[in-house]
């Protein structure tokens, strides 16, 4: 009892059982998830080396695996929260990160006229990370007013008015009206269909800027570890290896590393929720709400906070997303972003955090980057062909046994098949491993183990007193 | 007496609902604004006439496609998120019909263009002349082939996606429906390329311009025909529900699914009923949206969809008469919004409508009446 922390005492122990996947089995959750990852990244270092990829392409490729794969997993223990623990139908995500981003911009853009792009409509040129939270609590509290009346609805009413939400965020985005306008001295807007240049600090840049703050008062430099030890040592240093702009391929890994990181922040913070009482609420609520508030506990405050919390976390999936985008427009949040995320979390499990997170990169890698990548190496391999234009062009030739236009065009619309393919897995997926990977646990909703106890005399067998 | 009475009920109102005091607020607020605008010339009646008449074509599309997908969900028990692609689908199959026809098998252009309904711009609709007077042979035979195909692709996906999991309630469901519209969806866009066309030829519809009060209301033939489609499959539904032994079983079923079990109906060919009925409603209302709007495009069912849903939840699910009703009340908040509001924020209007009155009412109008 004294060497061990409570917490870990009574934390649930289900990811040290035993999990099996396409028949190997792993230990743990952790070593199959690691497993995984490695596997993923030697199969697309793999695929690329026998074709011989530029070295550069493929640093590239993976680096954006890593941006996605921290990405969706990030968005899936969001919604794990929210669907996974207290069983809340959210379908709008993607209007949760719309209203992160256009927040943070709006707070962080340059003033009207003195940014990079002076014709855009401006911002009010506050810090980045006053435009982090603004965009956080921004779409917290669109969370709020979603959740104030949809929780009293039946799971597939509060689907139905959240996806409704997520698209009239979409139309605000994209209406003529708010696209510009002076407010109190300030020119902002949502730019309309065009969008919005987002030209406020790399947050990349301003983040290592503020790490740096101790250095620089040792070494009286502003920004030293940017401009020393960023640009000055790894920059130049990898510049070695791959000549002409070698920042862009820095920066793409280091912000998924700190991407990787944030993730990391989310899952203990999702797995600490989870084993708390407040996350031991939630979890009956979404096994039986009547019995929950039958113990009184005041349901609808829970289910709230939990919905909130949920959505401030997507805004901020939202902000980190469009971070070094450079630029945002309102028609990438359309429905199907909420579709993937759904998709990934329903792969993992719903209601396991690990199962979140390897929903996500199985995503990632393989129904997300998996197919463009694959686009990408067959036209390498074909060098470029040129596919049919329609499908009519496509098919004719099958009927005197020509399969090749049929198969560059099929090549060629891989985003459109890729949405079919994930429609199709899906489907696939409800019938036959409904819980996903890892979610098909026991949950043990005491904060004690209920094991009889075992061996040694426990503290129950000597009248629950200890004596240390 | 009589306002006391009056009174007495506002109070009541006031002090237990409200919500729907302040939305009756609203409402007068909003009928004062066209007063003034119309006072000041703003707006002009025949304006007015226009949009609503434009809300009641977009209403009969709306109500018709909302009884396949109200009677679904009252009787299978899920939110069918495939329906809105099953009416792209459907209008699809029947558009490409009508091409081949109109395009006489070839002669006016490839059968495979005709056939992909001149995906890329191979063939245009008002190019064929396309419209229910110079080709009416055409389009009916659209309209019989999107019926069909729809019924077809709603029994098949039935048999595949939803009857294995038939059992497991109404969450999975919906999920599986969600993956069952993305992929049908992104078939159709890969299949017929991701172009709007446009499908008749506009400028050849014939219509009646009379002047009413201070301009012309527009009044076409096309208007009539989906009129008389939907007018007539409504009232084909309403007399099968009430008449028949089957639109009987229907709303068994829909009130109580193990009673009318016990009572012996026979639940799956009741079940393969309800998505024949519901399948072919929505093909048809398919068909009849493209030739109405003279446009056609691979997510045309999708920007239906939610509309739709607004329609069913407005007019309590289960209910066709309802679906009806709400698909009228959501067709005409979605044209008219525009006197108020800024034109990019009308389909916003009507999903704002569908949450209000799913706070306020989330039974729906006619809930409790048992019309199946």
């Amino acid at each position: 009892m004294t060497d061990t922390e409570p917490d870990d005492e009574y934390a649930q122990r289900d990811d040290e059982e035993e999990v099996s996947f396409f028949g190997i089995t792993f230990p743990n959750d952790g070593t199959m998830l690691l497993v995984l990852l490695l596997a993923t990244y030697a199969l697309y270092l793999i695929a690329g080396a026998v074709i011989g990829f530029p070295v550069r392409g493929l640093v590239n490729q993976l680096g954006q695996l890593t941006f996605w794969i921290a990405l969706f997993a990030m968005s899936a223990l969001a919604l794990n929260l929210q669907w996974g623990y207290t069983g809340l139908f959210n379908i709008g995500i993607v209007g949760f990160m719309a209203t992160g981003v256009y927040v943070t911009a709006i707070i962080s853009k340059p003033v009207y006229g003195t940014g990079t792009s002076a014709a855009q409509v401006g911002g009010l040129g506050l810090p980045l990370s006053v435009g982090i939270l603004g965009g956080v609590l921004a779409a917290g509290l669109l969370g709020f007013l979603a959740a104030l009346p949809a929780l009293r609805l039946r799971a597939d009413y509060l689907a139905i008015v959240t996806i409704a939400l997520s698209e009239i965020v979409r139309f605000a985005l994209l209406s003529n009206t708010l696209s510009e306008g002076t407010v109190g001295g300030y020119t902002l807007g949502l730019g309309g269909g065009n969008g919005l240049i987002l030209d406020f600090t790399d947050p990349l840049e301003a983040l290592i800027r503020a790490l740096s703050l101790p250095f620089d008062l040792v070494t009286g430099q502003e920004g030293f570890l940017w401009t020393e030890i960023y640009i000055g040592i790894i920059v130049n240093g990898i510049s070695v290896f791959t000549p002409g702009n070698p920042k862009s391929v820095v920066d793409t890994f280091a912000y998924a590393a700190v991407l990787l990181l944030v993730l990391g922040g989310f899952y203990v913070l999702l797995r600490r929720t989870g084993n708390s009482p407040f996350g031991r609420v939630l979890k009956a609520i979404r096994e039986d709400e009547d019995v929950t508030n039958a113990l009184g506990k005041n349901t609808n405050q829970f289910k709230i906070k939990s919905f909130v919390v949920g959505c401030a976390l997507m805004g901020l999936i939202g902000i980190l997303w469009f971070g070094t985008q450079g630029s945002v427009t309102p028609n990438t949040f359309r429905p199907r972003i909420t579709f993937y995320i759904w998709i990934a979390l329903i792969i993992g499990g719903a209601g396991s955090n690990t199962g979140s997170v390897m929903g996500g990169a199985i995503f990632a890698a393989f129904l997300f980057q998996g197919p463009r990548y694959a686009k990408n190496v067959i036209e390498t391999v074909l060098g470029e062909p040129s596919a049919p234009s329609s499908f009519s062009q496509a098919v004719a030739p099958i009927l005197s046994a020509d399969i090749v236009p049929f198969f560059l065009y099929t090549v060629d619309n891989m985003r459109q098949l890729q949405l079919v393919l994930m429609g199709v897995v899906l489907i696939v997926l409800m019938h036959r491993r409904p819980d996903g990977l890892l979610g098909h646990r026991k949950e043990i909703a005491s904060s004690v183990p209920l094991d009889r106890p075992t061996g040694n005399k426990s503290l129950a067998s000597d009248g629950g007193e200890t004596d240390e | 007496m009589e306002t006391a009475n009056i009174v007495q009920n506002g109070r009541q109102l006031v002090t237990k609902n409200p919500m729907a005091a302040f939305l009756i607020v609203v409402g007068v607020v909003l009928i004062i604004d066209v007063v003034r605008q119309l006072a000041t010339g703003d707006i002009t009646f025949s304006r007015i006439l226009s949009l609503l008449w434009d809300g009641l074509m977009r209403g009969l599309v709306i109500g018709l496609a909302g009884i396949g997908l109200s009677m679904t969900y009252s009787i299978l028990n899920f939110a069918n998120f495939a329906h809105g692609d099953y009416i792209t689908a459907g209008a699809f199959a029947g558009w490409a019909t009508t091409y081949l026809i109109a395009g006489g098998f070839g002669a006016e252009s490839s059968v495979g263009s005709l056939l992909l309904v001149g995906a890329g711009g191979s063939v245009f609709g008002g190019t064929l002349g396309i419209n229910v007077v110079s080709t009416p042979l055409a389009v009916v035979a659209g309209l019989i082939v999107a019926c069909g195909f729809t019924i077809a692709l709603a029994l098949l996906m039935d048999r595949f996606v939803f009857k294995p999991i038939r059992g497991s309630g109404g969450i999975p469901l919906l999920i599986t429906s969600i993956g069952a519209a993305f992929a049908i969806r992104y078939l159709l866009r890969f299949v017929f390329d991701p172009g709007t066309r446009g499908t008749t030829a506009a400028g050849a519809v014939p219509d009646i311009r009379p002047t009413i009060i201070d301009g012309s209301v527009v009044f076409t033939m096309h208007d009539l025909a989906l009129i008389v489609v939907a007018g007539g499959l409504m009232l084909g539904v309403h007399l099968l529900l009430q008449r028949t032994k089957l639109g009987k079983a229907m709303r068994a079923m829909s009130d109580d699914q193990s009673l009318s079990r016990i009572t012996g109906i026979p639940t799956e060919r009741v079940i393969r009923a309800t998505w024949i009925i519901g399948g072919g409603l929505t093909g048809v209302s398919g068909f009849m949206f493209v030739l109405w709007k003279g446009t056609l495009s691979w997510n045309d069912g999708w920007l239906l969809l939610l509309l739709i849903f607004a329609a069913v939840i407005l007019g309590g699910i289960g209910s066709v008469y309802g679906a009806i009703v709400g698909g009228l009340i959501i067709g005409i908040v979605a044209s008219t919004a525009v006197i108020w509001i800024p034109s990019g924020f009308a389909r916003a209007a009507a999903f704002f409508v569908m949450i209000l009155f799913l706070v306020v009412r989330p039974q729906g109008i006619f809930a409790g009446r048992s019309t199946a």
